[in-house]
């Protein structure tokens, strides 16, 4: 893989979840060549680890796997894991990029057998899961990780638990000798999508998120509903195992807010309409879920997703953003504020009470190397002085997966101008 | 003027605009988004008195209902603990809006007259401004005959171990109902005052104008 010889026809992309993968598989398919950097040990980024989609309520495998398939039968996309960008210098067409790739302490060779996993003792929190759980130390990122390639944690190097991997695989894949090494990539453009992470929620608060157990995230919800999650699938309340079936949506946890994050993140409310879902196949005979909210942004052709809830009677909307949570002596989150239809005051327990919570841009706060011009939420602003630096995905803007893709095509057709133009220079 | 200008002058909403202009910080109320987070921090919400809690009054505001809006009770029960301030996604200063709204109904007079905390605002300024000195024996018991004679008496007894215990610890003196404690330049006091006055009222003119 390293050996790989990026020229400056070649095209860069950071970060390999949904959108960078996209750009990419594009890129590559119109013959170009391009080397995907992605930070994780393996592929898929936030979509990997959603339950299902809106709004058709399909799994995100089903559009993981075709394109890992595109990916694994094109020879002109080279995917470095566990690696992340550390320098950008040069100019449009011509750019040097410094790539720091970390041990996987795994080559080739696995077959993911997954004979390491068993012998390993350690478990370390399991991020796939949001910490929710936790996993063996020797493991497979997720059920689809591409590469399908077990990673030792860094953790259990040098202690006996290495040694138990070591000689436990059958396939001499374990080498612990591995180190850290900064590679240089050439690149004529380079397709910035290293995606969102979810906002703080523990900086909100009033919703007391870290100190009330059964006050949880949206992305943390998705992983309780998936049956690759900590509980099996089951939506059970993570202060006492309890079935959660009184469950509180909370819209606008950080979003449209000054003191959190500026932008409406757009997805939120769509994610949690999609979530009562969730609860009603869980619970049919008695979920009950309550949303409380602002206003409901359903954008566009969501509507339709949005009155076919509304018309639910399991689910119940509140207008009113909550001004606090507390807990009550059976664990219960308990939701307060006004109702703004009636200007009536609420004080309503919940089993779970999930916040809605906003996209933060990766990018915010993290020193991207060389000049890039980003808007007041942190998001990557298309802008000549960003040169052949171009933003996709959620790295651009607040979106869904559907539209994330389009960002990553526009943004992967940007680089491959830039390139084409560096080939008839060169000609 | 015709039947439709007629109409249309009667939908035409200058209370917002009014409220810009004359109220201090007024200029926000339009930022609202109507999300309820300050009337569900408010702690005086529990209350009945509190008719219409923050965003109403947003809302009443740009919907025109100036009558409803400049002699209800509410915005005088903020109790200033800017919970609400904290909390706005908006950032809108809704503690200084509520006093600017009251400051405003009291200017016109359209502030209930009897309102405790209007009373109180009133009988402090007048009290603290004579002698440039606040003497609270006079003040406190300015609101305890607020409603009455009997109901005065009936107040001053209640609170007679908290006056006692006062007295001892020599926090309040009896004597302070002959005259009392003043400031020396009680002429320079009026004087600022009037400048005040003066500098407040020419800020509002030109506001008005233009």
């Amino acid at each position: 893989m390293m050996e790989h010889v990026a020229t400056n026809e070649t095209i860069l992309v950071v970060g390999g979840g949904i959108s960078g993968m996209t750009a990419a598989l594009e890129a590559a398919e119109t013959g170009k060549n391009v080397v995907l950097v992605e930070k994780n040990p393996a592929l898929g980024g936030r979509t990997s680890q959603l339950y299902r989609y809106f709004p058709k309520l399909c799994h995100p495998v089903c559009g993981l796997e075709i394109n890992l398939r595109r990916l694994k039968n094109n020879p002109r996309v080279r995917v470095l894991t566990l690696a992340e960008v550390t320098g950008i210098e040069g100019s449009t067409g011509n750019y040097t990029v410094s790539v720091k790739v970390k041990p996987r302490y795994v080559n080739e060779n696995c077959t993911a057998c997954g004979d390491c996993g068993r012998a390993v003792e350690t478990l370390v929190d399991d991020p796939f899961n949001y910490n929710l759980g936790q996993h063996k130390a020797a493991y497979l990122p997720n059920a689809m990780a591409y590469p399908q390639r077990y990673v030792l944690d860094p953790a259990i190097i040098g202690s006996a638990d290495a040694d138990r991997a070591k000689a436990a695989c059958k396939y001499g894949a374990i080498d612990l000798d591995m180190k850290e090494e900064t590679i240089q990539v050439k690149a004529g453009a380079v397709v910035w999508a290293t995606g969102w992470q979810p906002y703080d929620a523990a900086k909100i608060q009033p919703y007391g998120y870290g100190r009330f157990k059964n006050v949880i995230t949206s992305v943390e919800f998705e992983r309780l509903a998936d049956i690759h999650g900590p509980t099996g699938g089951k939506i059970l309340r993570p202060s006492d195992g309890k079935e959660a079936k009184n469950i509180a949506f909370i819209q606008c946890a950080g979003s449209r807010d000054e003191n959190h994050l500026r932008h409406c993140s757009r997805i939120c409310c769509m994610a949690s309409l999609k979530q009562t879902h969730y609860v009603r196949e869980a619970y049919p005979q008695d979920g009950k879920s309550t949303i409380y909210y602002i206003d409901i942004r359903a954008i566009d052709r969501f509507e339709d997703f949005y009155q076919k809830v509304q018309a639910d009677p399991s689910v119940t909307f509140i207008k009113s953003k909550v001004a606090k949570i507390t807990e009550d002596e059976h664990g219960n989150p308990v939701c307060w504020g006004v109702n703004t239809e009636g200007y009536k005051r609420y004080t309503t327990p919940h089993d779970l009470v999930v916040l809605a919570v906003g996209m933060e841009p990766s990018v915010k706060g993290i020193n991207i190397p060389g000049h890039i011009v980003a808007d007041s939420s942190g998001f990557i602003e298309a802008d000549p002085a960003n040169g052949a630096v171009f933003g996709a995905g959620c790295a651009s803007n607040a979106l869904d997966v559907n539209r994330a893709v389009q960002s990553a095509t526009a943004a992967a057709l940007r680089a491959i101008q830039v390139v084409n133009k560096v080939a008839k220079a060169e000609a | 003027m015709s039947a439709n200008t007629a109409m249309a002058e009667k939908y035409r909403n200058n209370f917002l605009k009014e409220i810009e202009e004359q109220v201090e910080m007024g200029d926000w109320v339009k930022m609202c988004m109507q999300c309820g987070v300050c009337s569900g921090s408010c702690p005086t919400n529990f209350q009945s008195a509190w008719e219409h809690p923050p965003q109403e009054l947003f809302m009443m505001i740009r919907a025109g209902r100036r009558e409803e809006v400049l002699t209800t009770t509410s915005m005088w029960n903020c109790t200033s603990c800017y919970n609400c301030i904290v909390r706005c996604p908006r950032k809108l200063p809704i503690t200084h809006i509520m006093h600017g709204i009251a400051e405003y109904a009291h200017r016109l007079g359209k502030a209930p007259k009897m309102q405790p905390t209007r009373f109180f605002s009133g009988l402090f300024w007048k009290n603290a401004t004579r002698t440039g000195r606040v003497n609270e024996l006079k003040l406190s018991m300015g609101l305890y005959f607020k409603d009455g004679f009997v109901q005065g008496i009936k107040n001053g007894m209640a609170m007679q171990s908290v006056a006692l215990g006062l007295m001892k610890a020599k926090r309040l003196s009896p004597f302070e109902l002959f005259g009392g404690h003043k400031c020396k330049d009680q002429k320079g006091i009026q004087a600022m005052l009037k400048k005040a006055y003066d500098i407040e009222r020419s800020r509002k003119a030109a506001r008005m104008a233009g």
